[in-house]
């Protein structure tokens, strides 16, 4: 296990740099500099700015000076906002952000694999018909339609809950945000969980396992559930992807100061080393929860190990 | 709520499983399907029952109705009665008190119907607590004790390993330790051996047939193979259509079988013992000089396994320096264990795969010398047929595409009507009719598709035919028939035939010489007739002692002769003699050198350095 | 195409119609998606308003509040039935034909990596792999910034460079498979050579499953599309696509929540019928599938 462990680590730290490298690049490929929408500024000022930030370098040895950056935490200083580095904006934004989607996570989990499983064990009854359906449904909804819906109804018509705001992480501030990321998470899960567990339960192994008597509910929770939620495990990593994507929609739709608005404002302002930061933040964090439930899997299934 | 009747009772009532008029139905969208009708049998203690049928006959699901594991869809009327109790109309968990703790079930693919992330050892023992109601150590103690019983060897060991870890006779042998662990008074063994090899096949049974006398249990053997029942079962009832054919004492029914189905089965069922030889006429005694149609020269196959763009492969040699010649309108069988490379070697020799050294000459042309269009216009000449009858067919063609295939490429410049003329001679001649031609092959059974991939192949009358275990997807009966087309294509057409199964008995009935490998290398190559009257290597000895022989006057013997071992992994064989592992005769020398690929007085051939001093 | 192609496809097409018949939901689902795209581009002609043209005499009205705009208006005047429409032509036009270029980019990349196997095969998807474990729209904002903002041509390619993915991993893997059936080996047993066993029997077998794939990634890219242009990255006002009409709708959604309702409604339709429409027609392709 630890010999699996290592080897996954290991191939983790290229694919990170491969990140950072293709997106320093393309960033730097881009036409149009963090100073060009600034139409007044004079051509001194704006060569004396990049001078400054050191953009009129040869593109390798701004790329050496970055990774060099990289390895003390420096992100280097925001170009749009300019009283503040790019670590000082990622540490006041991520706790909201990273709490926000490791509380959908965990819902999404609590919710959606029970379902799943629930479905499954009364296929082709009512109860799986609602489940798959509200799936279904949830699944084609985006988060930035769920997002205003659940504003407008729960918050706007209903008054249960705020509208939008923060107010330092007040928990009645977070659920529909939290449920704007979840939603989808869910549904997503109970589908693959209800498909997989289908698929164990005619496996010849839970056949056998009934024939020496063990008793449905041994069957079930001893011989089918393991093998049965092994999809759901491999889908969390790409599940956490897409709630930090779907993180960039709540924060703009509720007005939450997470770090999920910096990507696009430093897209559109061309303001480099924001961008960058997210990328090697966001990259870092899937690579990192990918890791997790690479482990996961190996730790439930002995055959990945063997390999 | 009725409940299992004491072990004192059981032992009063010499019935333990009585069924009465059993119908199965299946509901599915296009209507009901019956599987089981009216099946009426009982079990004693005891003794052992053999339920024989095709694929298909519903053997099967009559015991899983009788174990209440019929699928959702399906049910089952009638009366099925263990030790006096109805098991069709019990409640789940009196039900679960009979599975397992009076009825232990073994099915027919160990490796699926274990489950993969439990160890052994939890998985023994999880049946022992729950039936015999006994502490963690107790059960450990006596899962330990149940594979020793089964011949499991360092079984502290096997405890702690997952399924994946075992070789496939180890996980039959972990499955019978689970039936077994409850000490049940019937066990339903479903098509117990038919995924082993032939050697496993008969430990298993051997073992099966122990555990019958020494326990006096009652026995259910579900098998298609008669040979099978000859050496376990004590009674049999043949099935067809899910209908009870015959039923009667095993040496009345198989000596003297009386319904007309059970007499077309035991004739179809090909017997190593048969009298007859191909075509009657052994080739060493044919007086004509024979030429060398293909010869294979030091040819070696090996693999890359293992995944990873970064860590070394391993590199398994599939066959190792085989050298043979194949006679102009000989029939050559290839026979060996699975793993032992007898498909891979045919693959090569057609240059259908790349050899890592060695020669393939075809006619004085060596292939693997040849241009790729040379090689391609060639291959009119060498044809192949596969072991997997629907999956060698395209899906999205019809049978007439298929077959017309080859003319596409070879005779290009065909007319239609030339081209119709000799598809349909073909199809006539493999005895398909014409108007299956315009059939997708999903429409067809398994015997037709197989036809359908024989008339793919000889459309252009090639010179050789391989074929690649081409019945054993197929039912004895079809089985039958198509080996018989291919004796009779052969004789009309004197092309080569090189054969390739596991089969001993077929081989027998249809070739000439019988090549044995194991573990990619030869063993002995020999005219059929004095491979199987008079076997020198001991693997061919072994493996020959081991197919079953439908006779119940001396199959339980050769049965208790069964031979401990399986194959060992391909990726690391033995120095040496590749068999040396498993050899009764084995001796220091063995493991130094690798033994010489000799020639013998009477021209067969042997690689064992011991072949002198054998009786 | 050859003859014994066409008969495949043929073939094919014949089951996959019967059974896709016999799918009333499937169907329905395709009737919507017409009805919807019809309307979409014939009523903004027969309209007298244009997407852009402001009534000054009608602000931010509610829907039913006038004859002369149906479904109201928005701050500006402009008629709101008149703006989704456009939005959902534009949706629609932008995420077909990015569907396309991503198809085309899968099946090529999916089918090489397959056809190739080895080493080839490890790298390419490998690449495919770390892409994959990217949240998807960090790729797709880096390459919007590549052009000028609103920029349809910059919009296909990020789409496009984002939906490859899966296709890739499913061509490969059916690729792969394929190529390990008997019945390649047997054509090849046979001497066709390898040009032909590609056309004659590897294409026609991989289509069903790009085909159904193509219907369950269009929806995808409807999604993708408006999600962009909801973060203002994608289509531009004073042109509407259903992710800037959504965004100014959640902006206003206190004083005026019909230009939210309007066009969210308009997408959750179209998203719902275009999935029930995909597993539709898994289903009536590979019977076996769920």
């Amino acid at each position: 296990m630890l010999s699996y462990a290592l080897r996954r680590i290991a191939g983790t730290v290229p694919t990170l740099l491969v990140i950072i490298s293709v997106s320093f690049c393309v960033v730097r490929l881009a036409p149009g500099g963090p100073f060009a929408q600034e139409q007044a500024l004079p051509p001194p000022v704006r060569a004396n700015l990049e001078r400054l930030y050191g953009l009129d370098q040869p593109l390798t040895v701004q790329y050496a000076h970055y990774l060099r950056g990289l390895l003390r935490g420096d992100f280097g200083p925001s170009l749009g906002q300019r009283d503040f580095t790019v670590s000082e904006l990622i540490a006041q934004g991520l706790p909201l952000s990273a709490t926000l989607g490791l509380a959908a996570i965990l819902l999404a989990v609590l919710t959606g694999v029970p379902a799943g499983v629930l479905a499954a064990l009364w296929r082709n009854r009512g109860a799986d018909y609602c489940i798959t359906t509200l799936a279904a449904v949830a699944l084609a909804l985006p988060s930035f339609v769920t997002g205003p819906l659940f504003a407008l109804v729960f918050g706007l018509y209903l008054r249960w809950l705020p509208v939008a705001g923060w107010q330092h992480g007040a928990p009645r501030y977070l659920v529909l945000p939290v449920l704007t990321l979840a939603l989808p998470v869910a549904a997503y899960l109970a589908r693959l969980t209800r498909a997989s567990l289908l698929e164990v339960l005619g496996a010849h192994y839970v056949l056998s396992a009934r024939a020496r008597g063990l008793g449905a509910a041994r069957v079930l929770w001893r011989h089918a559930l393991r093998p049965a939620l092994m999809p759901a495990v491999s889908y969390l990593g790409p599940a956490v992807a897409f709630v930090m994507t779907g993180s960039l929609v709540v924060e703009t739709v509720f007005g939450l100061p997470g770090t999920g608005r910096y990507l696009v404002e430093g897209a559109i302002d061309r303001d480099y080393p924001l961008v960058m930061g997210m990328v090697v933040v966001y990259g870092s964090l899937t690579l990192l929860l990918n890791l997790i439930a690479d482990l996961i899997y190996g730790a439930l299934d002995p055959g990945v190990r063997r390999e | 709520m009725p409940s299992i009747p004491a072990r004192a009772e059981a032992a009063a009532a010499p019935v333990v499983l009585s069924l009465s008029r059993l119908t199965v139905t299946f509901d599915t969208p296009r209507g009901s399907i019956t599987a089981a009708r009216e099946v009426t049998l009982q079990v004693e203690r005891g003794e052992c029952l053999g339920v024989v049928g095709e694929s298909g006959a519903g053997k099967s699901q009559v015991f899983l109705a009788v174990m209440g594991l019929l699928a959702g869809n399906g049910r089952a009327q009638g009366s099925a009665r263990f030790l006096g109790t109805e098991l069709l109309r019990l409640a789940p968990a009196a039900l679960d008190r009979v599975r397992g703790a009076g009825i232990g079930m073994v099915f027919q693919d160990p490796m699926s119907s274990l489950t993969p992330h439990l160890t052994v050892g939890e998985q023994i023992a999880e049946v022992i607590r729950r039936h015999r109601g006994v502490g963690r150590a107790a059960a450990r103690a006596a899962a330990l004790a149940l594979l020793e019983r089964v011949q499991v060897s360092d079984p502290e060991r096997r405890m702690r390993q997952y399924p994946h870890q075992l070789s496939g006779g180890l996980r039959q042998r972990v499955m019978i330790a689970i039936a077994l662990s409850s000490e049940p008074q019937l066990l339903i063994a479903d098509e117990p051996t038919t995924s082993l090899d032939v050697t496993v096949q008969a430990q298993i049974l051997a073992l099966l047939a122990g555990l019958k006398r020494e326990r006096a249990m009652a026995m259910v053997l579900i098998t298609h193979d008669f040979g099978a029942v000859a050496g376990v079962a004590d009674r049999v009832a043949v099935l067809r259509e899910g209908c009870i054919v015959e039923t009667g004492p095993v040496a009345a029914v198989l000596k003297a079988p009386r319904d007309p189905y059970t007499r077309t089965l035991l004739r179809d069922t090909p017997r190593l013992d048969a009298a007859t030889d191909a075509a009657g006429q052994a080739p060493g005694t044919s007086a004509a000089p024979r030429v060398a149609a293909l010869t294979l020269t030091d040819l070696t196959v090996r693999f890359d396994v293992g995944r990873g763009l970064f860590r070394p492969h391993a590199r398994l040699t599939a066959v190792s320096a085989v050298s043979l010649e194949l006679y102009a309108g000989e029939s050559l069988g290839v026979v060996g264990e699975s793993g032992c490379g007898k498909s891979t070697l045919v693959r090569a020799a057609l240059q259908l795969l790349r050899p890592a050294a060695g020669r393939v000459v075809w006619m004085g042309q060596a292939l693997g010398d040849l241009p790729k269009g040379a090689l391609r216009a060639l291959r009119r000449d060498l044809q192949i047929i596969f072991q997997d009858p629907l999956g060698s067919l395209d899906p999205r063609m019809t049978v007439g595409e298929i077959v017309g295939e080859p003319l596409r490429v070879h005779a290009p410049d065909l007319d239609r009507g030339a081209r119709a003329a000799q598809l349909a001679a073909v199809l006539r001649r493999v005895g398909l009719t014409a108007e299956l031609a315009s059939r997708y092959p999903h429409e067809l059974s398994g015997g037709q598709c197989q036809r359908v991939g024989i008339a793919r192949a000889t459309i252009l009358r090639p010179r050789l035919l391989v074929c690649d275990e081409p019945v054993s997807a197929l039912d004895v009966p079809t089985q039958q028939q198509i080996v018989t087309l291919l004796a009779q294509l052969q004789r009309e057409s004197g092309m080569c035939l090189l054969f390739v199964s596991h089969n001993l008995a077929l081989v027998r009935q249809l070739c000439e010489r019988v090549l044995v490998l194991y573990l990619g290398r030869m063993m002995e190559l020999a005219p059929a007739h004095s491979l199987y009257t008079g076997p020198r290597h001991p693997y061919t000895r072994e493996l020959l002692a081991a197919v079953p022989v439908p006779d119940p006057d001396i199959q339980p013997a050769r049965l208790a002769r069964a031979r401990p071992g399986e194959p060992p992994s391909p990726l690391s064989p033995p120095s040496g003699c590749v068999y040396r592992t498993r050899c009764p005769h084995a001796a220091a020398v063995c493991a130094e050198r690798i033994p010489e690929w000799e020639e013998l007085p009477d021209g067969r051939r042997v690689a064992c350095h011991r072949w002198r001093e054998l009786p | 195409m050859n003859e014994q192609a066409r008969t495949a496809v043929r073939g094919l097409w014949r089951d996959a119609g019967r059974r896709l018949t016999g799918n009333r939901i499937a169907l329905a689902a395709l009737g919507v998606i017409v009805l919807v795209a019809l309307f979409a581009l014939l009523a903004p002609a027969l309209s007298p308003w244009g997407y852009d043209s402001l009534d000054w005499e009608h602000l931010a009205l509610p829907p039913g509040a006038s004859a002369a705009h149906w479904l109201g208006t928005d701050r500006l005047g402009r008629d709101l039935l008149v703006r989704t429409l456009h939005g959902v032509r534009l949706s629609l036009l932008i995420s077909v034909l990015a569907s396309l270029v991503s198809l085309v980019i899968g099946v090529l990349w999916g089918a090489v990596a397959g056809l190739a196997g080895g080493r080839t095969d490890g790298w390419m998807m490998r690449l495919v792999d770390v892409l994959y474990s990217l949240p998807y729209l960090f790729i797709v904002i880096i390459l919007t910034t590549l052009w000028r903002r609103g920029s349809i041509a910059a919009l296909l390619l990020a789409l496009g460079a984002v939906g490859w993915l899966t296709t890739a991993r499913i061509v490969r893997g059916q690729a792969l498979a394929l190529k390990q059936r008997e019945f390649i080996e047997a054509a090849r047993a046979v001497g066709v050579p390898a040009p032909a066993i590609l056309l004659r029997h590897i294409v026609p077998n991989l289509l069903g499953p790009v085909l159904v794939y193509a219907t369950l990634i269009v929806p995808q890219m409807i999604v993708f599309e408006s999600f962009l242009s909801f973060l203002g990255l994608g289509v531009q006002e004073p042109h509407a696509s259903l992710g800037n009409l959504i965004l100014t709708g959640a902006q206003e959604m206190e004083s005026a929540p019909w230009l939210l309702l309007v066009p969210a409604a308009f997408l959750v339709v179209l998203l719902i019928c275009f999935n029930f429409l995909g597993d539709g027609l898994r289903d009536a392709f590979d019977p076996r599938a769920r």
